[in-house]
């Protein structure tokens, strides 16, 4: 097994180099790396967690810290729609809210569409997984909307209802949820890759 | 004039410098509990609230703030490092809403060192303490290994609009002058591997005085501010929260040196950022599910020469971000400001970042 030395050297140089080995290694590799400061081995232990490397902890004596990473055999199985659908489940569905009206044309029409487009959910014999609301979508979950105890039937019953909460904070929103948690970009956008249906009313 | 650095120079230098050469905050509070506490009353800022400067009551209607910082080189070349340094200590005075009055100089320079790279240092220093309006009055200079470099500033506050760094009130906005990420972005322009614009960027903003950032704040009814520097914008949130409050903070908005997000994925990564993360997690700071890595660590990220960050009412945090923008625009150096979340009541974490 290599051995980098990296004692004398200050952060970020141990973990990038360690880094620079193991990405150039086979699979199946493993390194040890002494470092001289615990901050330098909390570093390495992230940069492992994060890449999915082994690491175990070997030495650790006052400025002589002796760390072992091992690069995985073979990176896992990509999750996705598609392994998914294969493996036989039922479709996921996501509603996805962008606006507090549905449609183009009169808003106040589309308010009405919106409004009747959320309770016919309700109504529906399979549910979604879970519905989305951002920017303006967001003033369906807040207070003043007339969508409210639709949107909390659905939620009782298992789906997951999420709003964008820059959205909130942008609108002046952020106290006014009345229904299902908030959400971030990763978390929507991870949702919406992971779908196998979108519905945009 | 930025003059080129030699390859002693370089040598010198870049050892890892700026506000990442800080000691981490929980050893530091360690140290400091064990020191006396000061009594006099007319001391109205100083250990107690980890504060940026020492302000004492001189009268009713006139007090002293004074504070100093020194760091290793952030930059190779000197004129530059010089500024920086300046700028990072006089904002410490800003950021008590002081006005920053004299400045002296603090120097460690090796016996055997190139002069001009000395005169270069102070060179820099010289013209942002005149940038803002102060007075470099002397300093003191030792001889070391390494180069350190900084100042002691001086400045004057009325003691009754004196901004300190923790007192938000619940539904404040939180609003951020500066990019995050300066760390991050010279950590990897050390290896050079910073993307074009990136190094320069964060020069860009480590150069910029929180001069107009502080007058444009003075016209608002604001309730806490502080500068981030060494502790990283959690650390120094965590500070201004104190036990009090709670805060939640949206990545989608935090303004950044470019670049730095990917950078960090690749673990250009300094001590002291880890040592934050250390510190912000074991006192509350949690994230909400699916924030990436990359994002994650510039809230870490030790940042030298930082921007202000203020809590303010949220219709005025609004009206001060465009004002900056509008004055940042005009001048042709527009450094990104934003609002990036919102105070609370206190609740199980101190921070929630989504």
């Amino acid at each position: 097994m290599e051995t980098l030395d990296h004692t004398g050297k200050s952060c970020p140089i141990p973990v990038i180099e360690t880094k620079k080995v193991l990405e150039a290694a086979a699979p199946g590799t493993s390194v040890e790396v002494v470092v001289d400061n615990p901050t330098a081995v909390e570093n390495l232990a992230k940069f492992a967690q994060q890449r999915g490397y082994g690491f175990t902890r070997g030495a650790q004596q006052p400025a002589d810290f002796h760390v072992v990473l091992t690069k995985p055999d073979a990176p896992a199985a990509a999750p996705g729609p598609a392994a998914a659908a294969a493996a036989g489940r039922r479709p996921v569905k996501v509603v996805a809210v962008s606006a507090p009206t549905m449609g183009e044309g009169d808003d106040r029409l589309g308010a009405t569409l919106l409004k009747g487009f959320l309770y016919a959910l309700t109504e529906q014999d399979t549910w979604p997984d879970t519905v989305l609301f951002y920017n303006g979508g967001a003033y369906l979950t807040t207070a003043g909307s007339e969508s409210i105890e639709d949107l909390r039937r659905l939620e009782d019953a298992g789906v997951e209802i999420l709003t964008c909460g820059t959205c909130l904070n942008h609108y002046g929103l952020a106290d006014s949820l009345q229904v299902g948690g908030v959400t971030n970009m990763y978390t929507i956008v991870e949702t919406l890759m992971a779908a196998d249906v979108v519905i945009k009313p | 004039m930025p003059t080129e650095p030699s390859a002693a120079a370089s040598q010198l230098f870049c050892t890892g410098g700026g506000c990442t050469s800080k000691l981490g905050p929980r050893a530091l509070a360690r140290v400091l509990s064990k020191l006396p506490r000061p009594t006099d009353p007319d001391l109205l800022v100083g250990f107690d609230s980890a504060d940026d400067a020492a302000v004492l009551r001189l009268t009713d209607d006139l007090a002293l703030v004074h504070t100093l910082d020194f760091f290793p080189p952030v930059v190779e070349d000197p004129y530059t490092f010089g500024q920086i340094a300046a700028t990072n200590a006089l904002s410490d005075v800003w950021a008590m809403g002081g006005v920053p009055r004299t400045a002296l100089n603090i120097v460690a320079f090796p016996e055997d060192g190139d002069l001009n790279l000395l005169g270069a240092i102070l060179a820099g220093g010289a013209e942002r303490v005149a940038a803002a309006g102060a007075s470099l009055a002397g300093g003191h200079s030792i001889t070391d290994d390494g180069i350190k470099y900084g100042l002691s500033v001086s400045g004057t506050v009325h003691p009754d609009r004196l901004w300190r760094n923790d007192t938000p009130l619940p539904g404040d906005a939180l609003v951020l002058t500066k990019p995050l990420g300066v760390g991050i972005a010279c950590a990897a322009h050390r290896m050079d591997a910073a993307p074009a614009g990136s190094f320069e960027a964060a020069v860009a903003s480590m150069v910029e005085l929180n001069l107009r950032a502080a007058a444009l704040l003075h016209e608002r009814d604001v309730h806490a501010v502080t500068d981030v520097t060494g502790f990283g914008l959690a650390g120094h949130l965590v500070e201004m929260l104190g036990s009090a409050y709670s805060a939640t903070l949206d990545t989608l908005t935090l303004p950044l040196v470019p670049g730095v997000r990917r950078l960090a994925e690749e673990f250009y990564l300094t001590a002291a950022a880890q040592r934050n993360r250390t510190f912000a997690e074991d006192n509350g700071l949690v994230f909400a599910p699916g924030v990436p890595f990359g994002v994650q660590e510039v809230l870490f990220d030790a940042q030298t020469s930082g921007g202000l960050l203020a809590a303010l009412p949220r219709a005025e945090a609004d009206a001060y971000v465009a004002a900056l923008a509008a004055e940042r625009r005009a001048a042709g150096a527009p450094l990104p400001a934003a609002v990036i979340g919102v105070v609370t009541d206190r609740a199980p974490h101190t921070i929630l970042v989504r």
